[in-house]
């Protein structure tokens, strides 16, 4: 990780976000470098997942900005279609469409959005998916597959636009266990390529593995951070302390 | 009891068959009303859902009276009004009368037919559709319609049975459709039932081909729906 370089990725500024009176983030700051992994864990309903859309505005933040590269996201829907072109994301539910083939479902985002020839998607999809594991189930309709092969299919869904960050939204809660591991196998060689990723998981195994960076939240704040060594083994805050106690 | 079989000797049901294809021009008048009339139902259909399911008052309102006025009023009034009603605005001929509001009709019921498949999409197709960078038109067109589009078919196939029979309404307005020409010659020879019959049987074969094209058009959409098989 020495190589890593200092340039930012995506930046948020005090990102406020509330569902009616409830207050899920209250202005929460967070820089993510290029080729940084950044886990965010804590417990349900501490505003991971709401965090994590408010980078690519599937959610919007009431108050605050967002950064991609050093520039301010502009909020209007020309600016948030150009910087979801850049910004990748895999959800817990796959939401694979499920009228296209594995093969439609990945050249359908560059053959619309970037106006890519269908033949050059085809031929970068057919490599994307050789690298998921996944070529020989091109033609297949998502109903054909196990929940870890859609979730991979989900993945190069989103590596076909070329993204230059990849946000992971709890990627393996909804699968079976013994299915989980073929996800996270394609996360880590994502990681190992040089990928620029935030990953809300539960997969505390995987935190500790890849992440360069964890991040505990807890009612709306980051509470902690640091190196996975130092937030697994060696937390300060008592509130980090008591949601490791019950998962670990 | 004898004379109640003798009762049956005023009918001849041998005029089933041989007026059975002088019914054929009528079968055609029947056919382009309710394909026209479906037609018109389904783009106005399409248009008054999108409008009811926008986040804009300007068009969920109208939307929301169209199908409001058009549910909860009859459709031989509906036509009576196009034909009779407005006669001192416009003048309508028969048949665009019939077209019109049997379209405008079935559009109000195809409008609810799509507006219950697109909101049952699930949401996550639209955030995945979008998180690509589509924009909402082009998240609509390609990922969520398509979908809804599969769902409405059973229902649309249901409601253009219905335009099919609603059609028979025009005999109202003297066109000479199935029912209308039963009636007629029905009148003129005081064979009724026999020439009823006739225009039921119209009517049967037609709902009848009209299910089962949509019945393989469902069949057909379905080969993604496919579980793997254990």
């Amino acid at each position: 990780m020495t190589k890593r370089s200092i340039q930012e990725m995506i930046r948020l500024e005090r990102i406020y976000k509330s569902f009616g009176k409830l207050n899920v983030l209250n202005g929460v700051d967070l820089t993510v470098y290029e080729g940084e992994v950044v886990v965010l864990i804590g417990p349900s309903g501490s505003g991971k997942s709401t965090l994590l859309r408010c980078i690519n505005f599937l959610e919007r933040a009431q108050k605050g900005e967002v950064y991609i590269h050093g520039n301010r996201v502009k909020k209007n829907e020309k600016a948030i279609n150009e910087m979801r072109q850049r910004v990748g994301m895999v959800f817990q539910h796959f939401n694979l469409f499920p009228h296209m083939t594995v093969l439609g479902n990945v050249v359908e985002g560059p053959v619309q959005v970037k106006g890519i020839s269908k033949k050059e998607a085809i031929e970068t999809a057919e490599t994307i998916l050789e690298k998921v594991g996944l070529l020989d189930k091109k033609d297949q309709y998502p109903s054909m597959l196990s929940g870890g092969q859609k979730q991979r299919v989900a993945i190069a869904r989103a590596l076909e636009m070329k993204p230059d960050v990849m946000l992971f939204d709890e990627p393996t809660s909804a699968l079976d266990p013994e299915l989980v591991g073929d996800v996270l196998e394609v996360m880590k060689n994502l990681a190992r390529e040089g990928m620029t990723m935030v990953v809300v998981t539960h997969e505390m195994g995987f935190a500790r593995e890849v992440a360069d960076r964890v991040l505990f939240m807890d009612e709306g704040n980051i509470i902690e951070e640091g190196t996975p060594e130092k937030v697994f083994d060696n937390p300060t805050e008592l509130r980090t302390k008591a949601f490791l106690s019950k998962i670990l | 009891m004898q004379e109640f079989i003798k009762s049956f000797e005023c009918y001849d049901l041998t005029i089933i068959y041989e007026k059975f294809w002088v019914f054929l021009p009528a079968a055609a008048d029947t056919l382009k009303i309710s394909a026209a009339a479906i037609l018109v139902g389904l783009v106005l259909g399409l248009i008054v859902a999108v409008m009811k399911l926008s986040p804009y008052k300007v068009f969920q309102i109208p939307a929301n009276l169209y199908i409001g006025v058009i549910r909860g009023t009859p459709i031989l009034l509906q036509l009576f009004i196009l034909y009779y009603g407005i006669t001192g605005i416009i003048k309508l001929d028969n048949y665009p009368a019939a077209v019109i509001a049997f379209g405008v009709h079935n559009a109000a019921y195809i409008a609810e037919i799509f507006r219950g498949a697109i909101v049952s999409v699930d949401i996550g197709q639209q955030e995945a559709a979008r998180s690509l960078g589509m924009t909402k038109a082009q998240a609509f067109r390609r990922i969520v319609f398509p979908q809804a589009f599969k769902r409405a078919v059973p229902p649309l196939g249901n409601q253009f049975i219905i335009a099919t029979k609603d059609s028979s309404l025009a005999s109202a307005i003297s066109i000479r459709e199935l029912l209308l020409k039963s009636q007629q010659l029905g009148a003129s020879t005081y064979h009724f039932l026999e020439y009823l019959i006739i225009a039921g049987i119209y009517y049967l074969v037609i709902s009848t081909s009209l299910g089962y094209i949509v019945h393989r058009l469902e069949r057909r959409l379905a080969v993604s729906d496919r579980e793997v098989q254990v």
